[in-house]
């Protein structure tokens, strides 16, 4: 099983994290005790050389020695995955090449950028990959075919993101100092029809 | 209406969405924790809108911030709101953020169940994947138990997307709701033949789960997946359904067998793959099945590519592997050492722990020297304190396993952790120190080595204790002023090393070794004193008395009580010590006895087996015992079983604080209690305990701080030369046989046992002499000489007795009731009766009879035949005559009157004992039993007859069992027991004797003795008690017993009467 999924860029920022296993804490709440994983995480995985291998023992935060850290490096990104002794280490070392190559068909030429912004699609895409901690699906074209279906129904239902906001990100791309609050309607309503009605 | 849900839109347009957050969360990196609460209040703003968009476009950007560390459990309630919207979108949204933010303990869970249900029946696939998906995070044991019919029927769906989701969380469901297992099994198993190859892999993924946690009930998948292996392409499943035969080759070893042929197939598919994919199944492969030997051939593959070096990823799945096939097969790992010590070198940290723990696992007696240097090259090297202190551990683990098995050479252990001792900041400093103590004190050559090593340690204390870094290291001190101060004697320059231990620099140590440091200072002191006195010029010695005096004041205003106390003893010991050497009295030999005695070890055990001293009762009260008023329970037995416990502890009264505190601190360092030999040399018992102590070849003089690597030449060269020397004595006796044999011994590489340590351990272990043993041989010492025949009897019973001690260590002495065979004494012999028969005066019997008891009802008779005339006796056969009560035991089959063939036969003047088994039913009453003993003279070839008795006395069905007063005053007050008295007149025997009499014949233990009265305990196999009070005066003795069964009572006291009417 795997027990969580961490992406971190160099500095130790986290991209996207996805815990399957709840890691209470007696003092911390449950969010102080995954940042705490990811520091610690980032902390062992950072000291070791480009050339080295890639499986190293969990942080005692994860369980320790039963828990093994498999990673890859990627430019500014660290991927790791952290297993039990059921995974092995080379299957989850191709799985996190898949997972990578996905984001790059997903995302045409994937930068830490794209997973930045859009740490939701990100989740969409590894959800289809790993599902509760279980590999669901190791067949990239499968994976990426599954993920278009469901952009475009998203698509189909006037979208999220897509339509309205891009119209709002381009008026405040505009540079404009100050958009004021209350701008008037017929303006706007203008732009509005490309909303679908709620 | 309208104007709102227009004005909402526009609103919603100038809210941020997830990409506003993250940019202006980059554009505000100087006060971002300032920023991000001001959204998450807009974010609040939006929650409380009507607008599912909004609160859909909140959420998403909750999910973001929960990952930046955020709490938002506040929101739990909108996130169910987004999930339950109709739109994909945002019901994905909702599902997302639930997944990120629920957990088991999340209340709002149970308001998901019917919506959850709703999605998974959705016309829309991708409503009821996204459910599943979700689902599969924060599924709960009540959800699981709700939804399982649903996600059941999910397994059949037509979508394979579907189908390989629901099958996958089926796991989790089982996980939370174990019962649901049972129905969907056999859909589980159906699924491993789907058609859809996502499907298949996700219910092997499923499968190779559940059988990770009990696989023995997977074994009847085997066929199916065996099918799988040779069918799929898919590589993941293929690993899978692999490390899921690992799982089961264990429990059906056939399995390995069948599996071969598959597997070098697939070995052969793989190898036309390049490279890792290679590899990586090789790895699995021997991963998954270490037990079979068949699979080793097949798995000794993997380690292969570590050869060439090239993929890292490889060499530390090689060495995990290994690690795992050296449980099972060392010898086909060790042919890789070198490889292994290679990995050593390697810069990867994983890498070199697990090559680590593979060279733990590969010593041996030739090996050690070479693999330990190799380690300490690398601990100079290692740059990282966790590393270093890893490789700390690992060398003295490698060194010290199994009591120091592989060591050969002590000099050169004691030197590795001398050299150690330079590491800094190393956490171990208390390992290395209990090392060194144990060494030191079990190995005793090597002290004079060791004291030499230390004291160098002492004077250069300053290199550990100067940096604040090496803390951790000063507990090596400890152990070094201790072996300085324990085994002065072999010091060189003890004046020298004396003054280093009382350096002002001791002051900043911790408190405990200092106060190592003052006590061993002391010892010091008194062998410094010896020496000095024995030169003409006193001035020597007083001087010496004086630098205690100037120094030891510093350590008595200590803030460490430990160190004050001794210090302030030990300071006022050496000012009277000045007083009378100003007056020129010698002192040295009495000053040396405060510390005489030498530590011998023992076993943490052995105290327990110290015989308690006669006379002393452990349980008797000092002072008055408080009024009781809790009533106890008066059951006997229970009395007794909590008697028994006590008895096993052993309290010394008569060791004195100092050995004490030695004791107990020695016990704090090594777990191994030390006792000083000359407190217990009285004691009966110590001198048995087996310590082996061989010393081996002069020690070797090494100036200064020795650097192990000499050791290794020197070994080499001892070996060498003991080589020679076996080979020399090898030739000898060849030549002594005078070349009739002609085999040749090879004279190839020296295996494991010829290579003979150079020190011996006093390995401890825990066979110790019984405490009975002693008791039994002092009660024959007792015992007034009576009929040399009586006597050899006795001797031989003793032996018996010892023999059978052997057979049964744990030998309890007063469990009558158990299983355990219980020793009893010797039943009064009856004479052989005379029958007249001319074959008499040749052939003898005596029938000394051991009631063995079992269970209650068994007796045991040992029989000694002795043949007394010339002939030759055989085919003897031993008959006893039932009675109602007490029965023959006789081979299943046999009548009742079958006679029991002796299993020997009798040359002249030879004795040999056979045992028969007894039933007796009552054992109130004495009996008396008539048997014969027929057998054969050789020269005459005539059947002979012997007929004969056995006595069955009462008293030989009752056992010696020791019994405390305050259970023996309880007994008597309990009232059960019928009381009945007899006296004994013309009684000339001390007292005493009389009592050891009564013990000897009539198995009694003494429970208190005072002045000419005494009370007496034993106990029948069927559980009576028997109670006596015997007085005595003048020449009259009166016993009063008391037993709960008045017929054995009066029977028992009859037999003993009749013992005393017989002297």
């Amino acid at each position: 099983m795997i027990k969580a999924i961490l992406i971190f860029n160099n500095h130790g920022k986290p991209r996207l994290i996805r815990f399957y296993q709840y890691f209470p804490h007696v003092f911390l709440q449950t969010e102080d005790m995954q940042q705490q994983i990811i520091r610690e995480t980032f902390h062992l995985v950072s000291k070791r050389d480009d050339n080295v291998c890639n499986f190293l023992e969990g942080g005692s935060l994860i369980g320790g020695s039963d828990y093994k850290l498999i990673y890859r490096h990627y430019a500014t990104l660290y991927f790791v995955f952290c297993v039990d002794s059921s995974e092995s280490e080379l299957g989850i070392l191709d799985l996190i090449q898949v997972f990578v190559e996905t984001l790059d068909k997903c995302f045409e030429n994937v930068c830490e950028l794209d997973l930045i912004f859009h740490m939701d699609k990100v989740h969409y895409i590894l959800q289809e990959v790993v599902m509760g901690g279980m590999v669901l699906e190791t067949n990239m074209n499968e994976i990426v075919a599954q993920v278009e279906v469901q952009n475009r129904l998203e698509k189909s239902e006037g979208g999220f993101s897509a339509a309205p906001a891009r119209a709002v990100s381009a008026v405040k791309n505009m540079n404009l100092p100050e958009i004021p609050r209350n701008i008037n309607i017929g303006d706007i309503n203008i732009k509005v029809p490309s909303l679908s009605p709620f | 209406m309208a104007l709102k849900i227009v004005k909402g839109s526009i609103d919603r347009m100038f809210d941020k969405n997830l990409q506003d957050l993250v940019r202006g969360i980059r554009n505000h990196k100087e006060d971002e924790a300032k920023y991000i609460s001001t959204c998450i209040d807009e974010i609040k703003q939006e929650l409380k809108q009507d607008n599912i968009a909004v609160k859909a476009n909140a959420v998403c950007k909750l999910t973001y911030l929960q990952m930046l560390g955020y709490d938002v459990s506040w929101a739990a309630f909108n996130i169910v709101e987004v999930m339950s919207s109709s739109k994909f979108t945002y019901k994905r949204i909702g599902y997302l953020a639930a997944s990120q933010c629920f957990h088991e303990s999340t209340d709002v869970i149970m308001l998901t169940t019917n919506q959850i249900r709703k999605d998974l029946s959705s016309p829309n696939q991708y409503d009821t994947g996204v459910a599943l998906t979700g689902l599969s995070c924060f599924v709960t044991p009540d959800l699981a138990r709700d939804l399982a019919n649903d996600i059941m029927t999910l397994m059949s769906h037509t979508k394979p997307y579907i189908r390989k989701k629901a099958v996958l969380i089926m796991y989790k469901v089982f996980l939370k709701y174990p019962e649901s297992l049972r129905p969907a099994f056999p859909r589980l198993k159906e699924k491993l033949e789907d058609p859809d190859p996502g499907v298949q892999s996700a219910a092997v993924n499923v499968i190779c789960e559940l059988a990770r946690r009990n696989p023995k009930n997977y074994l009847s998948l085997a066929p199916l997946f065996f099918k799988l292996m040779t069918s799929s392409t898919n590589n993941w499943v293929l690993i899978k359904i692999i490390k899921l035969f690992g799982a089961l080759t264990p429990l059906e070893p056939r399995l390995g067998k069948k599996l071969i042929e598959p597997l070098t197939n697939l070995i052969h598919r793989w190898e036309e793959i390049p490279s890792l994919k290679v590899c990586h199944m090789l790895i699995s492969l021997s991963s998954g099945m270490p037990n079979h030997s068949a699979s080793i051939q097949v798995s000794l593959r993997g380690p292969l590519p570590i050869n060439s070096m090239f993929v890292v990823l490889v060499k530390y799945l090689g060495l995990l592997a290994m690690s795992k096939i050296l449980k099972t097969h060392p010898k086909s790992v060790q042919s890789h050492k070198d490889l292994i010590l290679q990995c050593l070198d390697d810069k990867d940290e994983s890498i070199r722990l697990r090559a680590l723990d593979l060279l733990y696992g590969m010593v041996s007696k030739k090996n050690l020297m070479e693999i330990v240097k190799k380690l300490m090259l690398h601990v100079d090297k290692a740059e990282g304190t966790t590393y270093r202190d890893e490789l700390l551990t690992k060398i003295i683990d490698i060194c010290s396993q199994s009591n120091y098995q592989y060591i050969t050479n002590f000099e050169w252990y004691i030197s590795i952790l001398v050299e150690l001792t330079r590491l800094e900041g190393t956490r171990h400093g208390h390992l290395i120190a209990s090392q060194m103590l144990d060494v030191a004190i079990r190995v005793k050559a090597i002290r004079v080595f060791a004291v030499a090593q230390m004291a160098t340690l002492l004077d250069n204390a300053h290199l550990m204790t100067g940096n604040v870094q090496r803390k951790g290291i000063c507990e090596v001190l400890y152990a070094a002023a201790w072996i300085c101060g324990e085994f002065s004697e072999h010091l060189e320059n003890p004046t020298q090393t004396l003054e280093a231990m009382l350096r002002p620099k001791v002051a900043t140590l911790p408190g405990h070794i200092q106060a190592v440091y003052v006590q061993n200072a002391a010892k010091l002191f008194a062998t410094v004193l010896k020496s000095q006195e024995g030169n003409t010029d006193s001035t020597a010695a007083q001087e010496t008395s004086q630098l205690m005096i100037e120094r030891l004041p510093l350590f008595v205003q200590s803030a460490n009580l430990e160190v004050q106390e001794r210090a302030s003893c030990i300071l006022q010991l050496v000012k009277y010590i000045q007083k009378l050497q100003q007056k020129d009295v010698e002192v040295a030999e009495e000053v040396i006895a405060l510390f005489d005695g030498e530590l011998n070890p023992v076993a943490p055990k052995a105290q327990k087996k110290v015989p308690v001293p006669e006379g002393l009762d452990l349980d008797a009260w000092i002072n008055e015992p408080p009024s009781e008023s809790e009533s106890e329970d008066d059951q006997p037995k229970a009395i007794f079983a909590k008697e028994e416990t006590k008895h096993s502890r052993t309290r010394h009264t008569e060791v004195d604080e100092k050995e004490l505190a030695k004791v107990s601190w020695a016990e704090h360092a090594t777990q191994i209690v030390y006792l000083y030999s000359g407190v217990y040399q009285e004691a009966p018992g110590v001198e048995h305990i087996p310590v082996v102590q061989i010393d081996l070849s002069v020690p070797l003089k090494v100036p200064g701080l020795p650097m192990s690597d000499q050791y290794v030449k020197l070994e080499e060269e001892r070996r060498q030369k003991e080589r020679v020397e076996k080979k020399k004595k090898d030739k000898k006796k060849r030549k002594e046989k005078g070349g009739g044999r002609r085999k040749k011994r090879d004279s190839g590489p020296e295996s494991e046992e010829d290579i003979t340590p150079a020190h011996m351990v006093d390995i401890v272990t825990e066979e110790m002499p019984e405490v009975q043993q002693i008791c039994a041989n002092r009660t024959k010492d007792k015992k007034s000489s009576k009929h040399k025949k009586k006597k050899q009897k006795k001797e031989k019973e003793d032996k018996e007795k010892k023999k059978k001690k052997k057979h049964h260590h744990h030998h309890h002495h007063s469990d009558g009731g158990g299983e355990e065979s219980v020793q009893n004494g010797t039943m009064e012999e009856e004479e052989p009766l005379p029958v007249t028969s001319f074959s008499l005066s040749s052939s003898s019997k005596e029938n000394d009879i051991q009631g063995n008891l079992q269970d209650g009802s068994q007796v045991v008779v040992s029989v000694i035949f002795e043949n007394k005339c010339d002939s030759f006796l055989k085919s003897m056969e031993f008959n006893v005559l039932d009675s109602l009560n007490s029965k023959l035991q006789r081979p299943e089959g046999s009548g009742p009157h079958d006679g029991l063939t002796v299993p020997f036969q009798l040359p002249p003047g030879v004795s040999n004992e056979a045992r028969f088994v007894f039933t007796v039913q009552s054992i109130v009453m004495p009996q008396k039993l008539k048997g014969t003993l027929t057998f054969i003279v050789k020269d005459s070839s005539t059947h002979e007859k012997l007929d004969f008795k056995l006595h069955f006395t009462c008293s030989s069905y009752l056992i010696t069992t020791p019994c405390y007063s305050d259970a023996f005053a309880k007994l008597l007050e309990s009232g059960d027991l019928k009381c009945s008295s007899v006296r004994l007149e013309g009684v000339s025997q001390p007292f005493h004797h009389l009592l050891a009499r009564i013990c000897f014949h009539h198995h009694f233990s003494v429970v208190e003795r005072v002045d000419s009265c005494a009370s007496m305990y034993s106990r029948s196999i069927q559980g009576h008690h028997v109670c006596l009070l015997v007085k005595t005066s003048g020449q009259t003795v009166s016993i009063d017993a008391k037993c709960d069964e008045p017929t054995l009572l009066g029977n028992v006291l009859d037999e003993i009467k009749q013992t005393f009417s017989q002297c």
